[in-house]
Order: C-alpha cells, then sequence, then structure tokens
C-alpha cells in the first residue's frame, strides 16, 4: 500500500470540504473494497477521508413509507435491523448474503453503492426498488445514479448520507454465487410495488445493474412465475468470464427470477 | 505519522503509526501478539479475525487508525498465560479441530463471536454457514464443526466470555 495522509472528519460538511481541498482523496467507511484496492495498489489514494466517526451517519429508521438506511450503516446492522426486517425483509436478507459475516461487520450500505462493483448485491435492491440516494448536494433517483461498471453520478466531493427506499407490496433477492469469491455471478432483485413490478440484474451486465423490462410487463399484468415461462434475456450485452459464459447467466437470471418471484410470493 | 490509542486484551496501548499500517501488522509487529496470522491478504481465508468492539473482522483489511479509540480482542486474549484455555480453545484440542493450527486462532475467534451472536446451542448447518469465511486447507472441516459445537456448549458454563 503505498502512503496517504489521513484525515477524521466529525461532520459531512468537513468530510465535503476536505474532498474539495484534497484532490484524489477517497473516503473510507468500511474499507472493505477500498483497503484490498489500496494493497494491490490498484488505487493509491494521497488522502483518505473516514467516514466512520461521522455521528448520525448509520441510522435505520421509518420516514413517512420510506425505509431510510444511513451510508455508513453496516451490513451485519441491516441484515439484523427488527425495522428492516418488518418494512423490507429481502432486503435485510439480501444485506445477510454479503460477503461472510467478519465483512458484514464492516461493509457499509454507503460504500457498496459509492463503489457499484458489478456483481455486488445492494445495487440490484436499489434499483428494483426504486430507492432514492440522497447526497450532502442532492437526490437521485437509482435510474440516474447507476452509470456503469465502477461507475456513478457521483461528483468528485459528493458523499451519499442516506438511501431512502419506498415500501413494496412484496419483494424477494435471490443470488447465485461464485463459489469462491461469494459475489454474485447472478443475482435478481424482484419488487412488486404499488403500481408496478420491477426486476433488477446484477453480476450478469457487462455495464453493471440492470432491469429487465420484458420480465416486468409480463409480471405486472400477474405476478406469478408461471408468466416467465418461455420467456428468456439475450445474452448480449452480458458477461462471459471464466466463472461463467454470457448464455449462462442469460439462463441464470430466467431461472433466478423465477424463484425471486416464487419466494415473494410465499411470503404472502 | 498518525497517533493511536486503543484497549488490546484489556490492555490499553498507545503509538505512533504510519496510516497505512493494517490492524494485523500493528497487533504482530509493534505488540508482538503473533497469534493472530496472515493467511491470504485478502479477506478471504479469516486467519486474521480479531474482534473489534466484541465483533469479529478481518484484521488483515481494518486499518490500524480506524481501531483507534476502539477495543480489540486477539486470540492471546481469550485466557490468561497459564491459565486453563478458554472453552472455545479446550474444545478445539478436545475434538482435534486443528491440523497444521495455522488458521486456528481465525476460526476460534470466529467462533466465540458466533456463540455470542448465536447463542450456545448451534446446528451444523449454522456452523458451516457462519464459517464461510475462514478457510481451512488440512481438516476437510468437520471436527472444526463438532469442535465449535462443543465449545458453544461449554461456553454457557464457563466464566471466560
Amino acid at each position: 500500500m503505498y502512503e496517504f495522509k489521513y484525515h477524521r472528519p466529525e461532520t459531512v460538511r468537513q468530510a465535503a470540504n476536505l474532498l474539495v481541498k484534497n484532490e484524489d482523496a477517497k473516503l473510507i467507511a468500511g474499507g472493505h473494497t477500498l483497503v484490498p484496492v489500496m494493497k494491490q495498489r490498484l488505487a493509491s489514494p494521497p488522502h483518505l477521508v473516514d467516514l466512520s466517526h461521522i455521528e448520525g451517519l448509520n441510522g435505520i429508521e421509518m420516514k413517512g413509507r420510506s425505509l431510510v438506511i444511513g451510508a455508513t450503516a453496516k451490513h451485519a446492522e441491516v441484515a439484523n435491523s427488527a425495522i428492516v426486517g418488518e418494512a423490507i425483509p429481502a432486503l435485510a436478507e439480501l444485506a445477510g448474503m454479503i460477503g461472510d459475516p467478519a465483512v458484514r461487520h464492516r461493509g457499509t450500505i454507503g460504500g457498496s453503492l459509492a463503489n457499484n462493483d458489478p456483481t455486488a448485491d445492494y445495487p440490484a435492491a436499489v434499483l428494483a426498488l426504486d430507492a432514492t440516494i440522497v447526497t450532502n448536494k442532492r437526490r437521485l433517483k437509482a435510474e440516474e445514479y447507476f452509470q456503469g461498471l465502477f461507475t456513478t453520478a457521483l461528483e468528485a466531493d459528493e458523499i451519499i448520507t442516506k438511501v431512502m427506499f419506498p415500501l413494496p407490496k412484496k419483494a424477494a433477492y435471490v443470488k447465485f454465487r461464485n463459489q469462491a469469491s461469494r459475489y454474485a455471478l447472478v443475482g435478481v432483485f424482484v419488487a412488486k410495488r404499488p403500481s408496478d413490478v420491477r426486476v433488477a440484474v446484477t453480476g450478469a451486465g457487462s455495464d453493471g445493474v440492470f432491469r429487465v423490462t420484458s420480465f416486468e410487463e409480463a409480471l405486472k399484468k400477474r405476478f406469478s412465475h408461471k408468466v416467465l415461462d418461455g420467456l428468456t434475456v439475450p445474452a448480449d450485452g452480458l458477461n462471459s468470464d471464466l466463472h461463467g459464459s454470457a448464455e449462462y447467466r442469460a439462463h441464470l437470471i430466467g431461472v433466478l427470477a423465477r424463484r425471486a418471484v416464487e419466494a415473494a410470493t410465499a411470503k404472502g | 505519522m498518525a497517533k493511536i490509542s486503543m484497549i488490546v486484551n484489556g490492555n490499553p496501548v498507545n503509538a505512533n503509526v504510519d496510516p497505512r499500517t493494517l490492524l494485523v501488522q500493528f497487533l504482530r509487529e509493534n505488540l508482538r501478539l503473533t497469534g493472530t496470522h496472515v493467511g491470504c491478504d485478502t479477506s478471504q481465508c479469516g486467519a486474521c479475525v480479531v474482534h473489534l468492539d466484541g465483533k469479529a473482522v478481518k484484521s488483515c483489511t481494518t486499518l490500524a487508525v480506524m481501531a483507534d479509540g476502539h477495543e480489540v480482542r486477539t486470540i492471546e486474549g481469550l485466557a490468561a498465560d497459564g491459565a486453563p484455555l478458554h472453552p472455545m480453545q479446550e474444545a478445539f484440542r478436545e475434538h482435534h479441530g486443528l491440523q497444521c493450527g495455522f488458521c486456528t486462532p481465525g476460526m476460534i475467534m470466529t467462533a466465540v463471536d458466533l456463540v455470542h451472536r448465536k447463542g450456545h446451542e448451534l446446528s451444523d448447518e449454522v456452523i458451516r454457514e457462519e464459517l464461510e469465511g475462514n478457510l481451512c486447507r488440512c481438516t476437510g472441516y468437520q471436527n472444526i464443526v463438532a469442535s465449535i459445537s462443543a465449545g458453544a456448549k461449554a461456553m454457557a458454563k464457563s466464566d471466560l466470555a
């Protein structure tokens, strides 16, 4: 790891000022992506701004009809939160499937979303649930937030402060894990919402998380896994690598979407 | 350099470290607590697991500066020197939960954290699921699972948490 200067702001404003003042500064919260990447010298930020001492940034609460999760809420906190379990159980389950117990004790929702790894779990939930990413500057809808591999709408001095999830009627997340890394080879989040159905896929797209509108339209007519019979996803634009071909991933999307709809339906 | 202070195994520790120092480096090289191991150095294998404020974390993926002001417990902190072993350590010995022993400190710290979170009656399924982030290249896990199951029960009757 290359040398860096370490900063520990106490407020989001201080953190934002540090980003403005120090070019190429990086934010760190749990560090479970950034530290490995720095160890491999794939990143060498000259400044690290530690968000973990900012109070009130990790809260979990209901606000009106939305579940609001603070940016530095750890995966284990989301997985074990009674509020999340009550409001969107599929989201708590998703958080409990990330990495392993030790990773879940450090990794944060804000970190995962800011990194936008194409195989991360949270982006699927954020896109399927049509969540709003709240930053120190503005509110971003999921659709405008995700902009491709490891790319988001965040500006250099912009900091995620919380994520707001409108409550779905039913939802489920099913993932097929890479056996070694435990990241999603393919993960499908299905959400039946008051006005529509959304199906978001992580792990498979060569451009990151995406929606399957053909599945959504069929499910909007009738929310049953049976309506997906015969529907397929084209392999174009899907990842092909040593873990699986694009065709294999396309097949998995169909299988996992059916399972997710079944799981969402079973929950009542 | 950054000034840090934390409680390690119940003792206050102060130091001046380069901010890029990993927690595991700090424990092993500064404090000479070499029971915590570096296996893969990529947060996969769990040989470096310690407790940070009572929760299992991978110390190879945690900066020492981020543990500043917090409490750390390592394998050395489970039982006092020369005193009887912690029940989870004893269970690993009793049930032959190790061969080369390299992964053992991480396995035991993960197991103790698991008992704190999920209690003393653990099914094999839960134990195996929870060992997701700990790799052993010798045992095939069978005896590790048996050790944790027994150790969890023994912890209920012990003064050592």
